[in-house]
């Protein structure tokens, strides 16, 4: 199984080679620049991919395709370890694919400065396969912040409205959020005393002795919030929606798509194994601030006119079933929202992207001045109401989504039955919002705003070279929803295994 | 005069152990024989001549291996003493001081004052920095401390034609000679103290470290004692910056020339921390009054130094408070080192790292002074990515690394006093540095943004601008070797710590 652990090591270094080549080869003009950096986002699919075709929970262990390296920080206990178990590969697999589609679209985009946009990109993709292929926790922190820095400086410069102080409050929040959850690891690695970051000596070293409940508790307490940031769980959600209102389109892909999922990530293959006690306790803050992201933000989700604020708001929202899937603390619970993380990734980051190239015709996001677009741009028009049927989780054939929340809803159901009013109330709210979004959008009259702007210029349909990225998106999106079992039989199997995930089942 | 005798004597030799000390004192005198032999046009050689024989001084050094050039112990009659930890402060202040010399080159290239002068002290200071750091003898503390002091009160008023830097030079002249004569006040009762035949541990040589802290074992209730290690920790703080004994850094370092700037933040803070590192161990039968004491200076340390720099706007000022900020955190490692052996290595890689990232930023600020550098604000950065990429590429690795973030060396520094802090249970202190962290962010992403953020509004305000000269448009392969080499280090140790690994495991 370890054969192919090279290409778990290209995944992460290949960007980051590109990235650099791209700067390199700027003096050669556009096209050497667009080759190259979409070499260096189209490989690690590739790989990944194929890694996903490979992946067998039969022969796999704790995780497949394991490498070692030392870095020099032994005297921490760390050690650049790589590997994929299921909940891991399922999130690899959709980090190259939305990196591949957004890469796609930024490398056709008119951006300024373009080397440096793609530059800033590929650091970010490389950063991203690191996240959810690290086994050490350190490196796992280390390959976030990789991700996480680019964003901070594409919102600056490439940003549209308002984008220094997005991303001066991006900043401060993610720092913060970030440096709560780095002390909550020091205190995992500080109070185990396997002095080790290694996860899996971690885990090994903790299922025999166990944290007192205290340290738990606080360390539970650290990662929580500090992950909760990163996640926007509400009230620490006011970055979210700015900052991807102001990030350019294909930054917000990743990080809406991808990156975010850090911490839920985070939550799930490290904070709860390792402190279960932890989770125990602070249980009820969890169940009613995810409220607050279910319903309080869907509410507000519901009041916007800005069509990419809305996206970004109805992201924050979404995280909020993800927490009280992992609140419920089973297998189909955590599954179900690994499950959605991926589904949410690819969605969101499609929706992203076509309310980009919905404002490149209309030169408006806000969606009082649009109004049918649909005879003009048929394809973009499916599309769209393909995207967000899916993101507001309507029961259809195909729609991974679906099948996610479905799930969590069961679980929950079993955790806390009360909860599955809010949550409900919670679908019937996304599909208002989003209903009426697609109703603005394509429907209807074509409003006087957008007539006036299509005397300036014609508005045409997708080109091609827009329908690549959406239509990677939308594949990979239908696969999982058609054959779940490719995603969730590794994923069982992986949670299986975990001791707190499997006990709370019988 | 047997050969036995020549033997002895040899043996009994150990001016070698100090090799590099008097290599440097002749390397100093030789610069200034130099400019008297030499005819007037080989004058611009000298600076260069000076980096040179600096340069093989280091080399030299370093290959002579890691502990004391084959000395170990204590020589001189107890007045050195040679171990590793000196070995390295040794390497830290000759990196320094190449650093250093070579930003004096260009900033005095813009001046007609007399050059070599500034390379002469600036030598003389090194050496004596470099034996403060393996002082083990009051008195050789404090002669090698004033060596420098002096020295210092000279560079800092060195544009003698600036009112300002006059200015600088008087406070940090009065402010100097205070914290000297507190220092100094400090011994004396410690001498005083230890001398005293009729209590146990009393000796005739108390100002040697080694009977210094023999006599405090036994009388750790001594008040003279107690009295002579506050007022020489308050001596030391001054050096440091340590609040509330900041006072007079913003205004020193806004008047001082850059080179002297950069010598005050990188070279008197280390010496600072070399003198304190090894102070505890003499202070160590005194740890309930001590460690209680640096806890408090740590936090108000941190606190104020971040809360200071958030609204300034001048550069040389933000850059001065900033480091007050990182001297706090420096002095968490010395708390942490109490419990934690490594925590010294630990202050040591949190030096270089800022020795490096200081480089990075100096370099840049000197290249964009002008003629009068002391009113350089946020807003000269402006475009600077645009006018020179290179220098805001170095800018932006040196900020980032002062801010700790990944993947730079900063980050590494700051990760190694924070699992050392969390392994010493000072909690409180980790909070404190948290906050500072992210308070930190917001003045350092105001460089960022001023250096790179403003490009495009700029262009899209008025193109008509007149044309600015491009900063450091005489960069010369030196130039741009010293910034290459500063950024590069930054860059590589933050994620390959391999050569130093087994150095930092102590």
């Amino acid at each position: 199984m370890n054969d192919f652990a090279s290409l778990v090591q290209l995944s992460i270094a290949v960007p980051i080679i590109a990235a650099f080549l791209t700067l390199y080869v700027e003096k050669w003009g556009r096209p050497a620049v667009q080759i190259v950096s979409v070499t260096g986002f189209a490989l690690p699919a590739i790989f990944a991919l194929f890694l996903w075709g490979f992946y067998d929970p039969a022969i796999a262990g704790d995780y497949a395709f394991v490498s070692k390296m030392d870095t020099g920080l032994s005297i921490i206990g760390v050690s650049l370890h790589l590997g994929l178990n299921g909940i891991g590969l399922p999130l690899f697999v959709m980090a190259s694919v939305v990196g591949l589609a957004a890469g796609l679209f930024a490398a056709q985009s008119k951006a300024e400065n373009l080397p440096r946009y793609l530059f800033c990109l590929l650091i970010m993709q490389g950063g991203l396969m690191g996240v959810f292929a690290s086994i050490d926790l350190f490196f796992f922190y280390f390959f976030h912040e990789l991700a996480l820095i680019p964003t901070f400086i594409m919102v600056g410069i490439w940003g549209g409205r308002d984008r220094n102080y997005a991303a001066m409050k991006m900043t401060i929040y993610l720092t913060l959020g970030a440096m709560l959850s780095l002390v909550g690891l020091i205190a995992i690695y500080v109070k185990s005393g396997a002095d080790s970051f290694d996860l899996i000596t971690l885990k090994a070293h903790l299922a025999e002795a166990p944290l007192a409940e205290s340290v738990q508790n606080y360390a539970f307490g650290l990662l929580l919030f500090g992950f909760g940031i990163l996640v926007s769980l509400w009230p620490l959600h006011t970055w979210a929606p700015l900052g991807y209102g102001a990030a350019p389109s294909s930054a917000a892909m990743l990080h809406a798509g991808v990156l975010k999922k850090f911490g839920l990530y985070g939550l799930i293959q490290v904070a709860v194994p390792l402190l279960p006690d932890g989770l125990k306790q602070w249980e009820s803050w969890i169940v009613w601030l995810a409220l607050g992201n279910i319903l309080i933000i869907g509410l507000i989700t519901m009041a916007q006119r800005d069509l990419k604020q809305m996206i970004g708001y109805s992201s924050v929202m979404h995280m909020g079933y993800a927490f009280l899937g992992i609140a419920a603390m089973s297998v189909l619970g955590v599954g179900g929202v690994v499950f959605m993380m991926v589904a949410h990734g690819l969605t969101v980051a499609l929706l992203f992207m076509l309310s980009t190239m919905i404002h490149h015709r209309t030169q408006t996001f806000e969606m009082d001045e649009m109004g049918g677009l649909s005879k003009k741009a048929p394809v973009l028009s499916a599309f769209f109401v393909c995207a967000m049927m899916a993101s507001i989780a309507l029961p259809g054939p195909g729609l991974a989504n679906f099948w996610a929340e479905l799930s969590i809803f069961i679980a929950i159901y079993q955790f806390k039955s009360w909860l599955i009013y809010a949550a409900v109330a919670g679908i019937v709210i996304s599909a208002i919002y989003g209903l009426r979004a697609i109703a603005n959008v394509f429907f209807g009259e074509e409003s006087e705003e957008f007539v006036e702007s299509q005397k300036e210029f014609a508005v045409s349909d997708m080109t091609w070279a827009e329908r690549v990225p959406a239509l990677i998106l939308i594949i990979v999106m239908f696969f999982i929803g058609f054959f779940p079992k490719t995603v969730t039989e590794s994923l069982n199997d992986s949670l299986a295994k975990e001791a707190v995930y499997a006990q709370t089942e019988q | 005069m047997s050969t036995e005798y020549f033997q002895k004597i040899a043996e009994t030799n150990v001016w070698g152990a100090i090799a590099p000390e008097l290599a440097l004192g002749i390397l100093a005198l030789a610069l200034l024989a130099m400019e008297v032999i030499l005819p007037k046009v080989a004058h611009g050689l000298i600076p260069r001549l000076a980096i040179l024989g600096q340069l093989i001084i280091l080399g030299v050094m370093l290959t002579a291996g890691s502990s004391g050039l084959g000395y170990t112990g204590e020589a001189f009659g107890g007045m050195l003493s040679f171990s590793e930890t000196g070995q390295l402060f040794r390497a830290f202040f000759l990196g320094t001081s190449i650093f250093v010399s070579y930003l004096g080159m260009v900033s005095l290239e813009k001046k007609t004052l007399p050059q070599v002068e500034y390379f002469h002290i600036l030598l003389v200071i090194t050496g004596a920095l470099m034996l403060l750091a393996q002082a083990n003898h009051f008195v050789m503390l404090f002669v090698a401390l004033e060596t420098a002091t002096v020295g210092f009160y000279i560079l800092v008023s060195y544009f003698r034609d600036k009112a300002v830097s006059l200015e600088a030079g008087l406070k940090y002249l009065i402010m100097g000679a205070l914290s000297s004569s507190i220092l100094l006040f400090g011994i004396v009762l410690l001498y005083g103290a230890g001398s005293n035949m009729a209590l146990a541990g009393g000796s005739v040589d108390p100002l040697n470290f080694g009977n210094l802290q023999k006599f405090l074992a036994a009388n750790p209730s001594d008040m003279l004692g107690l009295l002579g290690m506050l007022l020489v920790i308050s001596g030391i703080a001054f050096k440091i910056g340590v609040f509330p004994f900041q006072i007079w850094i913003p205004d020193v370092y806004q008047g001082a020339p850059i080179p002297t700037t950069a010598l005050l933040a990188i070279a008197s803070k280390g010496a600072g921390f070399a003198m304190l590192l090894n102070l505890t161990t003499v202070f160590s039968p005194l740890s309930e009054w001590l460690y209680p004491l640096l806890s408090v200076l740590a936090a108000l340390t941190i606190l104020f130094g971040n809360f200071a720099a958030l609204t300034q706007r001048n550069v040389k000022r933000l850059i001065g408070l900033s480091g007050v900020s990182h001297a706090g955190f420096l002095l968490i490692g010395v708390i942490a080192a109490e419990k934690v052996d490594w925590a010294t290595n630990a202050i040591l890689f949190y030096l270089f790292a800022y020795l490096l990232a200081s480089a990075a930023v100096f370099s840049v600020l000197a290249h964009l002074g002008k003629e009068d550098d002391s009113e350089l604000t946020l807003d000269d950065l402006g475009d600077l990515a645009k006018r020179n990429g290179f220098l805001g590429l170095a800018l932006a690795v040196g900020i980032g690394s002062l801010a700790g973030i990944p993947p730079l060396a900063g980050f590494i520094g700051k990760l190694l006093i924070f699992v050392a802090a969390f392994k010493a249970e000072l909690y409180g202190l980790l909070g404190v540095a948290v906050i500072g962290v992210v308070v930190s962010i917001y003045y350092y992403f105001g460089i960022i943004k001023a250096a790179f953020f403003e490009v495009w509004r700029y262009q899209d305000e008025d193109e008509e601008t007149p044309e600015e000269p491009v900063p450091g448009e005489s960069l010369q392969l030196l130039g741009k070797l010293a910034i290459l080499v500063a950024v590069v280090g930054t860059i590589v140790l933050g994620f390959y710590q391999s050569p130093l690994g087994s150095w930092l495991a102590g």
